[in-house]
């Protein structure tokens, strides 16, 4: 099938319809059935509908799904059968939500963050995060919980670089 | 401890009404209660695991639907535990000294001679056989025993102890919302909701919206108009097509500024609450005035639902707080007996009191009448979110303080103006739904009389200062001819009252020459307030040190609804551009707590809400209808803007629990306003504190 346009979602490869302009969004959700990324506003202003594209993270609200032509695509999905991801862990850990509508856009907002391996302080993670909403108030619960993925990932990755630093 | 008849109790006698044994022999017990995120289900596992003695992993729970569990009314107002709780630990008590009186008689022993641990009767400490085995031999008819003895505060919690949200993990990475519902054809439908619901529908191009992208349906009944089409997005598009190609005629009695409007008013006060004559003594009176304007709940989702009519019966599935009531109110709307309509509670985006959830379900179910034996999925645009749903309502309260010449408070009035603070479905006897005022048949709500005393209070919640100041008085003037909708927002009145009355009584510490948190403990009205204000003292000692110039701090305390959790926050400020909150420190008492650890991320949530709300919040309108159109109209807080908390809970756990989901919002929204009156050294009284209420307040200060 030459032309036709893919992309790769948690791993596995979907055919894209090429003259769509539908919101990635609605893709993941009612198509390909990946329903933990959620409608919030439709509108690029909470973050709920944030995923990762070829490791950035965007609102997939704002993404018109033939662009993701041949890009690598994740979804909180991803973590459904890693409960010891470093970050699943430590939101478990902190209990770090209420209604959880907000979570997976964060999980993958962090997500990337924690993957480009960059070290950030607390207020640049807040900062990074300022465009995800949370109304439940569980902002302080959700900073302690990347800290800890990201100890835990450090010490995952770097046990002699740390011990020697 | 004294066993009082729980009110779900009264209703719901019959220990079938709270389990059921399945033929696998598995335990469900029902609740009439609904999970919104605050983890109570987990909270009501947790109780019935101790109460038994049996995991919480094997205990299953149904949560409200009207086929099936209690009507124990809405979930709302902190009480899911108290009554909710305490009904299933009486029901749970009367279970298991049947499952040991059974297995008495079976062994041929006394039933005080054994024990209930892990699932496993015990005899003397030794096992006999697993509770499994007499499952079938429960007599599911027999009464709750008013007598039930619920286990001894010290027998609790021995062998399970806090576990973690059973729901949480598929909330991070699953779909188990409402708006995630599947179903085999199903279809789409969304509303065409105008600004005002008061408005009517002039012009429409029908035709031209049935053909727009993937519309199947265009249904119009007076001024409902809706579309049904074969997916999500192109229901929404459509549906935002109309909205923009309709016009409609809106109503008159536009009210530019709703706190002008409400301070305005001539009308006599209704006194709620006197205890003694205030006026008892001449003297220094001391006054203040604060207003908050309409806020929004605000949910991050927006409001949802599926329906699905079969044979003139509905079936919805909602995220509703009273799924009773929303049937009720459906029933009203539809005219069809209660009977035909069955309500099904699923999980939604945090609500904070009665949004848009049930509102949504009237949408699917018009809509769904339309294609008999499809189930029809609703979700409403941010739009919708932001112009349909009801909002917190607007209010202002003045409270004034009597001092005597030691400068001890020693009177209290207070006067709360206010638009009613509930309109929930059923409230007044109408069905209080959105799209019922604009259909033909249509249902106009009636006017709201406010949530009753007995319950708390609306407008009135927490006007009585939580101290002992001598008599209080409080006197309320509700006004009701805003073309606005309201109805409840987390704490009601009970936000704007602790504010004012906190403000007031640090007005008067400083004119003192008193330390604000030491004047309240003088005015204690009990050591467990005592004990509490105490504690919130030395654990911020160390923040009242080296201010600079632009810092404050600022305390507020209340004892929700005046019997129910006790809530003390202290924060410290720096008003810059605009206020900056740095450290939150907090001390509650919720009594028993079942839950400590979900009880502080009630407390969390419930002050980062309340910052968000003094710093940022107020719906902007035309008069007529709200003019907010996204986030960027509305900012609420963000992450670089969550201060240090430190959440310190005093366990009591031989009292009852008292609720903790609203105890802690006018306290920190008391705290915020006093530490930047402390900062700046004048108050802002009109909400929210924002850099433009900040410079305003400072050059008529100055003038
Ligand atoms: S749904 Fe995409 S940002 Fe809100
Ligand atoms: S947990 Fe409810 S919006 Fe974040």
């Amino acid at each position: 099938m030459q032309g036709e346009l893919r992309c790769t979602i948690n791993g596995v490869v979907h055919a894209i319809d090429s003259f769509s302009s539908e919101p990635l969004l609605f893709f993941l959700r009612d198509k390909i059935g990946l329903r933990s990324t959620r409608y919030g506003c439709g509108q690029g202003t909470c973050g709920s509908c944030t995923v990762i594209i070829d490791g950035e993270a965007k609102m997939s609200c704002e993404t018109i799904t033939k662009d993701v032509s041949g890009k690598t695509i994740e979804t909180a999905e991803v973590f459904e059968n890693q409960h010891e991801h470093p970050l699943v862990k430590s939101f478990i850990e902190f209990q770090a939500g209420q209604c959880g509508y907000c979570l997976p856009g964060i999980l993958m907002a962090s997500k990337s963050l924690l993957d480009k391996k960059q070290n950030l302080s607390r207020l640049e993670i807040a900062q990074a995060l300022d465009a995800n909403l949370c109304r439940c108030g569980v902002h302080s619960r959700i900073l302690d919980a990347i800290e800890k993925a990201y100890q835990l990932s450090n010490e995952k990755k770097a046990p002699n670089e740390k011990s020697s630093a | 401890m004294k066993n009082q008849v729980p009110k779900p109790l009264l209703d719901y006698p019959k220990l079938g009404d709270w389990l059921k044994v399945t033929p696998e022999k598995k335990l469900v017990f029902f609740s009439g209660r609904v999970e919104l995120g605050q983890g109570n289900i987990t909270a009501l596992i947790m109780m019935i695991s101790d109460e038994l003695g049996i995991e919480p992993e094997k205990i299953s729970l149904q949560t409200a639907r009207t086929d099936m569990t209690p009507n124990e009314g809405f979930t709302a107002g902190s009480m899911s535990i108290v009554h909710g709780g305490q009904s299933l630990r009486s029901a749970v008590a009367t279970l298991r000294q049947q499952i040991l009186n059974i297995s008495a008689s079976r062994l041929g022993v006394d039933a005080l001679e054994l024990n209930l641990s892990n699932g496993q009767i015990l005899q003397k400490g030794s096992f006999c056989f697993s509770i499994d085995e007499v499952l079938d031999q429960i007599d599911l008819s027999s009464e709750i025993a008013a007598g039930a003895k619920i286990k001894e505060p010290s027998q609790r919690w021995v062998e399970f102890r806090e576990i973690e949200r059973v729901d949480l993990l598929e909330r991070m990475t699953g779909a188990p919302f409402v708006h995630d519902m599947i179903e085999e054809g199903m279809l789409f439908g969304a509303p065409v909701h105008p600004a005002n619901m008061y408005s009517k529908l002039l012009t429409l191009d029908v035709i031209a919206l049935s053909k727009r992208p993937g519309v199947i349906k265009v249904v119009q009944d007076g001024s409902f108009v809706g579309v049904l089409a074969t997916s999500q997005r192109f229901a929404l598009e459509a549906a935002e097509w109309a909205r923009e190609k309709s016009e409609w005629k809106e109503i008159d009695g536009k009210i530019e500024n709703p706190i002008s409007h409400l301070v305005s008013q001539s009308h006599d006060f209704e006194i709620v609450s006197e205890t003694g004559d205030v006026n008892k003594n001449s003297g220094e009176w001391h006054e203040l005035t604060v207003s908050r304007p309409y806020i929004f709940h605000g949910s991050i989702g927006p409001a949802a639902a599926v329906a699905k009519w079969e044979n003139e019966r509905l079936t919805v599935w909602t995220h509703s707080q009273g799924v009773f009531q929303l049937r009720d109110a459906l029933a009203g709307v539809f005219e069809t007996a209660e009977e035909n309509i069955t309500v099904i509670h699923k999980a939604g985006s945090g609500c904070y009191g009665h949004n848009g959830a049930d509102d949504a379900a009237l949408d699917a179910a018009i809509l769904a009448r339309e294609v008999e034996g499809i189930p029809v999925k609703v979700i409403w645009s941010r739009y919708d979110e932001f112009h349909a749903a009801p909002m917190g309502a607007a209010m202002s309260t003045k409270s004034r303080a009597h001092l005597d010449q030691d400068g001890y408070i020693t009177a209290f009035d207070v006067e709360v103006t206010s638009v009613p603070h509930s309109s929930r479905p059923g409230t007044g006897g109408t069905p209080n739904l959105r799209s019922a005022v604009l259909i033909k048949n249509s249902k106009l709500p009636a006017k709201s009389p406010d949530v009753p005393a007995m319950r708390g209070g609306g407008a009135e919640r927490n006007a009585v200062p939580s101290y002992d100041f001598g008599p209080v008085r409080v006197k309320k003037r509700l006004v009701h001819d805003l073309p606005f909708r309201a109805s409840a927002l987390r704490s009601l009145g009970a936000y704007n009252n602790v504010i004012v009355n906190e403000g007031l009584i640090d007005e008067i510490a400083h004119r003192n020459g008193e330390d604000p948190l030491a004047f309240r403990i003088k005015h204690c009205v009990d050591d467990r307030s005592k004990e509490l204000l105490l504690r919130l003292d030395s654990e911020t000692k160390r923040y009242k040190e080296n201010l600079k110039e632009s810092q404050g701090w600022g305390v507020g305390y209340a004892r929700y609804k005046g019997i129910s959790g006790l809530c003390a926050v202290f924060v410290n400020v720096t008003v810059d551009e605009g206020v900056v909150v740095d450290n939150v420190v907090s001390v509650s008492d919720v009594g028993e707590a079942i839950s400590p650890d979900g009880v502080k991320n009630q407390i969390e949530g419930g002050i980062v809400q309340s910052i968000s709300w003094t710093l940022k919040e107020a719906v902007k309108t035309d008069g007529l209808s709200t003019t907010v159109d996204s986030w960027f109209d509305y900012p609420i807080i963000k992450f670089s803007e969550i201060p240090s908390l430190n959440t310190i809970l005093i366990e009591r756990p031989s009292e009852k629990p008292l609720g903790a989901a609203e105890i802690s919002q006018g306290p920190a929204g008391a705290a915020v306003s006093n530490a930047v009156r402390h900062a700046l050294g004048v108050r802002i009284t009109e909400l929210p504190i924002t850099r433009e209420a900040i410079i305003n307040s400072l050059l008529s200060n100055e003038i």
